[in-house]
């Protein structure tokens, strides 16, 4: 799919045989660019980096990489004994594998619903469900805070997951019901010849829009794994602390204790890194509406 | 040939499986959605009663955020920075996007799959992450920033600017740009490989050079992008919060100079410190960023509207 886009390309190149000289256009292009992708990954790898140096070392030289003689793991070492990490992140992959999983089906579900029924004030459900991709939810969180405390919810998994799923669906609808329109009515009408119903044609459906649901998947788990507002506000207890949570109190206490801090940053990075290293073109595909292949 | 028909297909009026459909998203949405948005703008009309809700006071609260000397200077002041870092985003980040989506997609490039996926890296990451990174290279404890500025002979103009009443606000809003330019660079790019390459190749046959290929062909046709860009950057920027708390806490130091809404929603309604927490004027302060969000929507649906028109004409 990727060389499709790149075989568009190099296509001039070939056709002209301009360019494989480097022109000073092309050198500027990739100076800027190269310039960029410095500036956004050198504070990053700087964390990494000096995450595993001995303190002396981090302060003396913090640009250089960790020798034999700077490598340390106590940072690692202080988490390991006064963090909870291992808790936070298992908090987290709860919270956002749960959410996530809701927003998917129920999204779906309804996109159907919206893209594939004809039935009364349709369009103006589509509508009143499109609202909240515009509307932070976070306007609401003192009324939240009530419902939550009233169905005694408070400082539960539960709070969070029910909000997160609320605030995802309305971008999972519009997106997943936009995609469903398409689903060939022919199929679906020799589906129902030989004799599938309603619930049948719906995971003909959905398996057919997995690229769309895996791109909603995308767009909707960064933000719900990253957020530090309803963990702050309704889950706050250290045994339901989110991952960007329990970093954040982490660094909050330890903030002169350098190796620690730096060790909980790089900790706190590699879930998502790691997930970003292997979607990475799901990522970015979810993000630019498909328009790369 | 298979032809796709966009009319939806079964007409019974009512289903059980419609219902099983709808049903789920419907109830979540407008339970932990859709009523609290209503219920905080009722909130906000009542204030602190004897028993339970308290008694309803119509629109006083917001005479009190807006003109109440306890109240009104931090609201403006919330609002006043809100707006530069608004003004930042929009002078410094959507550019930088703009610019680094033309050079992804120009037509010979090497590694444009592997620059794009490295720039986008930090949209990942969570705020507080970002935050804290940036707070660790810019401490003068660590000389990092300093030891860079030095490194180009631009060592005089370091200082700690966290802790500076002016420039806090600035370098806040710029790690903010750093962390998310990937999404209008990611934007624009999308928008730019829509354009058909038959009319910027027409265009470079006529003898355009790449600037006027970028100012009278590329940008006209992707304004759209730049509306919905702006009006993107306007509702996650007037909803701000994470940034601010974990570099410079709830109090928005130094003086309040970094505060956004926000982090003053945050501090009336939740309390912070010795301050008490206030849920209907935190309430208040939620419906007055619902009104200035909704601002921003509407002049945008209306700037669209008009583009349109035009077009038309």
């Amino acid at each position: 799919m990727t060389t499709q886009a790149q075989d568009a390309g190099r296509d001039p190149l070939v056709r002209s045989g301009r360019g494989l000289r480097v022109s000073p256009v092309g050198f500027g292009k990739h100076a800027i660019l190269l310039t960029y992708t410095v500036i956004a990954l050198f504070p990053i790898a700087l964390v990494v980096m000096n995450s595993f140096k001995s303190r002396a070392a981090i302060f003396d030289a913090p640009v250089q990489p960790p020798t034999a003689d700077t490598f340390s793991l106590i940072g690692y070492e202080t988490l390991a004994k006064r963090g909870d990490f291992l808790g936070y992140m298992g908090n987290s992959v709860i919270v956002t594998g749960v959410s996530l999983a809701l927003i998917l089906l129920f999204g779906a579900m309804a996109g159907f619903a919206l893209a594939r029924y004809r039935f009364t004030g349709n369009r103006l459900l589509g509508l009143y469900l499109a609202i909240g991709i515009m509307v932070p939810i976070r306007l609401g969180t003192v009324s939240i805070l009530n419902i939550i405390v009233g169905l005694g919810l408070a400082n539960t998994l539960v709070a969070l997951i029910l909000v997160y799923t609320a605030s995802g669906l309305p971008l999972a609808v519009f997106v997943l019901s936009q995609f469903f329109r398409e689903f060939p009515r022919d199929l679906e009408d020799a589906a129902r010849v030989d004799g599938a119903g309603d619930f049948t044609i719906f995971g003909m459906a959905a398996r057919l829009a997995r690229p769309a649901i895996a791109a909603v998947a995308v767009l909707t788990m960064i933000p719900v794994w990253n957020d530090l507002w309803w963990p702050l506000i309704l889950a706050s207890g250290r045994e339901t602390a989110t991952l960007t949570l329990g970093t954040q109190q982490f660094l909050g206490q330890f903030v002169s204790d350098w190796n620690a801090v730096l060790a909980a940053l790089t900790i706190a990075m590699v879930p998502m890194v790691a997930l970003y290293i292997v979607f990475s073109r799901q990522f970015i595909r979810g993000l630019m509406g498909g328009a790369v292949k | 040939m298979a032809t796709i028909d966009r009319r939806p297909t079964t007409r019974r009026r009512f289903s059980w499986p419609l219902l099983v459909f709808l049903g789920p998203a419907v109830l979540t949405y407008s339970v932990f959605m859709v009523f609290p948005l209503f219920d905080s703008l009722r909130l906000s009309l009542f204030g602190p009663g004897g028993s339970g809700l308290g008694v309803f006071v119509g629109l006083q609260n917001y005479v009190t955020l807006l003109t109440d000397p306890l109240w009104s200077p931090r609201f403006w002041g919330a609002l006043g920075n809100n707006l530069v870092f608004f003004a930042i985003h929009m002078l410094v980040q959507n550019p930088i996007g703009l610019l680094l989506a033309v050079l992804l997609t120009t037509r010979v490039l090497r590694g444009r799959a592997v620059y794009r996926t490295l720039i986008f890296a930090p949209t990942i990451l969570s705020v507080v992450i970002v935050g804290f990174i940036w707070k660790l290279i810019l401490s003068p404890l660590w000389g990092v920033a300093s030891g860079a500025l030095d490194a180009i002979g631009l060592g005089g103009l370091y200082g700690p600017w966290l802790g500076l009443e002016g420039p806090a606000l600035i370098v806040i809003s710029l790690m903010s740009v750093w962390q998310y330019v990937g999404i209008p660079m990611l934007l624009f790019s999308a928008a730019l490989l829509s354009i058909p390459d038959e009319i910027v190749e027409a265009a470079r046959v006529d003898g355009a050079g790449p600037f006027r290929i970028f100012s009278r062909i590329q940008m006209p046709l992707i304004a759209p992008t730049i509306g919905i860009v702006a009006v993107l950057t306007f509702v996650g920027n007037f909803n701000a919060f994470d940034l601010v708390y974990a570099v410079q806490g709830g109090l928005a130091g130094p003086e309040f100079s970094t505060d956004l809404m926000g982090t003053f929603f945050y501090r009336t309604f939740f309390g912070f410190q010795l301050q008490a927490g206030n849920p209907t004027m935190g309430a208040t302060v939620a419906g007055a960023m619902f009104v200035i969000i909704l601002l921003g929507v509407c002049l945008y649906l209306f700037g669209l509207q008009r583009r349109l028109q035009t077009y038309e004409a």
